[in-house]
């Protein structure tokens, strides 16, 4: 009787770095923190938290911070801490769109560079050289005067700008991987190039796409902040953390300080939450920097 | 070397025909019709259609593009829509003021993050690292349009310790209105560049040769400083020279805070304006300063660093 050794049953990258993460107790926190804000943007678009973002009190513009204004009231009247808390909705949409924008354009292109190389390669190295050699924020203004300013076109200057660095990264994976031997014998067993593309050497280097979105996300919320300040963030009356942010210019002239307050302190936990869930992300997806 | 030179600069060309397309697509193609925006909204058709002429839009667009590339090398840009100045004579005036602010800022947060990030992968893991790593990252966490206003609220406005705005163009009167947007460049700049430096020491410090420099008895001062920094130039030779066009175009968000003069200015400017000529070339400067200086960091890669052949 032959007897066939049942194989331990492997455990996948994926829930060797998902067990990683929950070890770690940084990774917990700052992805609840995470959860939180999108629960808080949640809420306040179905109009259940703070629906008193919009309305104008001409009675008491500039009232400082007191018990029934925690963050006082800007120059309507309105209640600081419940437009930055919608804020949240724009600051989301953008880091999550202008991530996602990013990240599919420099996987695609990357995954193209890298597998089919020669000529392709050079055109698309061609191409990223160049997006890279005109100054970032030119490119995002001389975009958005061609469109016209709004929260879609903050989604894509953001995504089309920003997908170089994590392109670079993946065509420089997809070179290596294409010769292993996995590769090939996925050839060998007449695997196309669609196949050995998407099916076999993407889900090797999927862990670069996570770990990029995470930090485009972060540098999407910033870039939101910088393009409100040069007038090319969102319609006004549309609360963002960007647009509050340039307009305590003028409230800072009154000593009103705390519209600034406000809108800082909601995007500097959302930001800094990110960062660190991204360093463990980083180290838990690729364990060779464990350790460091 | 003269080699490898006469291909970098023959690989600069694709480069540049790839930046001066986008930047003739983006402006001359997409963006509506300039001669309009130019003229303003009273124009009559008439004087829209001279205005036309006079910018060379009535040409092939393949002309019109030729006159775009011909502005790189004769440096002649046109005037300014809002204020009919020469661009280039703007450009030229505002590249020291620029200069003053960012060149003294950017030394000093190398001053300060290089030997505290050195300090830092020393000490990795300590209680001392774990807590400067999370100041650091709270410190990015912050926009740096925050900074700008706060560091300009608290000095300026509350404890009156700096002027609020302005610039005085002599040499030494310069540096009273350029203090306190220097020292908010070099805070907002620490946190980025601790991490990065401790990142490229961390790196070296792993090595072998650290390994071996340590069992032959060297002291830490030693290893630190003629081994780990040492081997760390190449990486920190780039961050340097790649930075050297990004401090000749200046700061956008603190010269248009300060009301300084430069070229972050000119750009901040023309931007709210819609002054098209303006930022176009500004965005065909910054593009070719980059280039240089990337030829430039590829050169003394091979002086500093003898592994790589140049060829």
């Amino acid at each position: 009787m032959a007897i066939v050794a049942a194989a331990p049953k492997g455990r996948s990258l994926w829930s060797d770095a998902i067990k990683r993460l929950r070890g770690e107790k940084i990774a917990v926190i700052t992805f609840v923190i995470i959860l939180l804000y999108l629960l808080l943007a949640l809420l306040c678009a179905l109009g259940v938290a703070f629906p008193n973002y919009a309305v104008i009190n001409n009675a008491s513009p500039y009232l400082p911070p007191n018990s029934e204004h925690w963050f006082g009231t800007d120059i309507f009247g309105r209640d600081v801490l419940a437009r930055a808390a919608h804020g949240t909705i724009t600051s989301l949409i953008v880091g999550f769109f202008g991530a996602a924008l990013a990240v599919v354009i420099g996987t695609t292109l990357g995954a193209i560079a890298g597998y089919f190389g020669s000529r392709i390669d050079d055109l698309i190295v061609w191409f990223y050289t160049t997006i890279d050699t005109i100054p970032y924020i030119l490119l995002v203004v001389a975009f958005s005067f061609v469109v016209g300013p709004g929260l879609s076109t903050l989604c894509v200057a953001i995504g089309l700008t920003g997908w170089v660095s994590h392109c670079r990264l993946v065509r420089s994976e997809f070179m290596k991987h294409r010769e292993r031997d996995y590769v090939q014998g996925a050839k060998a067993l007449g695997a196309g190039h669609a196949r050995r593309i998407f099916i076999h050497i993407l889900p090797n280097v999927f862990h670069l796409v996570l770990i990029n979105f995470s930090l485009g996300f972060v540098g999407a919320v910033k870039a939101e902040v910088i393009l409100s300040y040069l007038g090319l963030g969102v319609k006004p009356g549309t609360p963002s953390w960007g647009m509050m942010i340039s307009d305590a210019k003028l409230e800072l002239a009154r000593g009103a300080w705390w519209g600034l307050a406000g809108a800082t302190v909601l995007m500097f936990f959302l930001v800094l939450a990110f960062t660190l869930f991204n360093d463990a992300l980083r180290d838990a997806l690729d364990p060779k920097l464990k350790g460091r | 070397m003269l080699k490898f030179l006469a291909r970098r600069l023959l690989y600069m060309i694709p480069i540049l025909f790839g930046v001066t397309l986008i930047t003739f697509l983006l402006f001359n193609v997409a963006g509506g019709d300039p001669a309009a925006t130019a003229a303003g909204r009273y124009a009559t058709p008439e004087q829209i259609d001279a205005i036309r002429n006079e910018m060379g839009l009535n040409k092939p667009l393949f002309f019109q593009y030729l006159d775009l590339v011909k502005q790189i090398f004769t440096l002649d840009f046109g005037t300014s829509w809002s204020s009919k100045q020469p661009i280039s004579m703007l450009i030229k005036n505002g590249i020291g003021p620029s200069i003053s602010v960012t060149g003294p800022a950017f030394l000093l947060s190398l001053l300060i993050t290089i030997p505290l990030a050195l300090l830092l992968a020393h000490k990795r893991n300590t209680l001392f690292d774990k807590a400067m790593m999370v100041s650091c990252l709270a410190m990015i966490s912050l926009s740096s349009v925050v900074y700008v206003l706060a560091g300009q609220y608290i000095f300026s406005y509350m404890l009156g310790w700096f002027p609020i705005s302005g610039w005085d163009p002599s040499l030494t009167g310069r540096w009273h209105y350029a203090v306190l947007p220097i020292l908010i460049i070099v805070s907002l700049s620490l946190g980025s560049y601790v991490l990065f430096f401790r990142t490229i020491f961390l790196e070296e410090i792993y090595q072998d040769y650290v390994r071996t420099a340590r069992s032959k008895g060297l002291g830490n001062a030693k290893i630190l400083l003629k081994h780990v920094l040492r081997n760390a130039l190449v990486p920190i030779i780039t961050l340097v020279v790649m930075q050297i066009p990004f401090l000749i175009v200046g700061s956008l968000l603190i010269e248009s805070f300060f009301g300084i003069p430069g070229l972050g200015g000119l750009i901040f400017t023309a931007i709210q304006e819609a002054d098209f000529p303006v930022i176009k070339a500004m965005t065909l400067i910054g593009a070719v300063l980059y280039m240089i200086f990337q030829l430039i960091s590829d050169l003394l890669y091979a002086v500093v660093d003898p592994k790589i052949r140049l060829g």
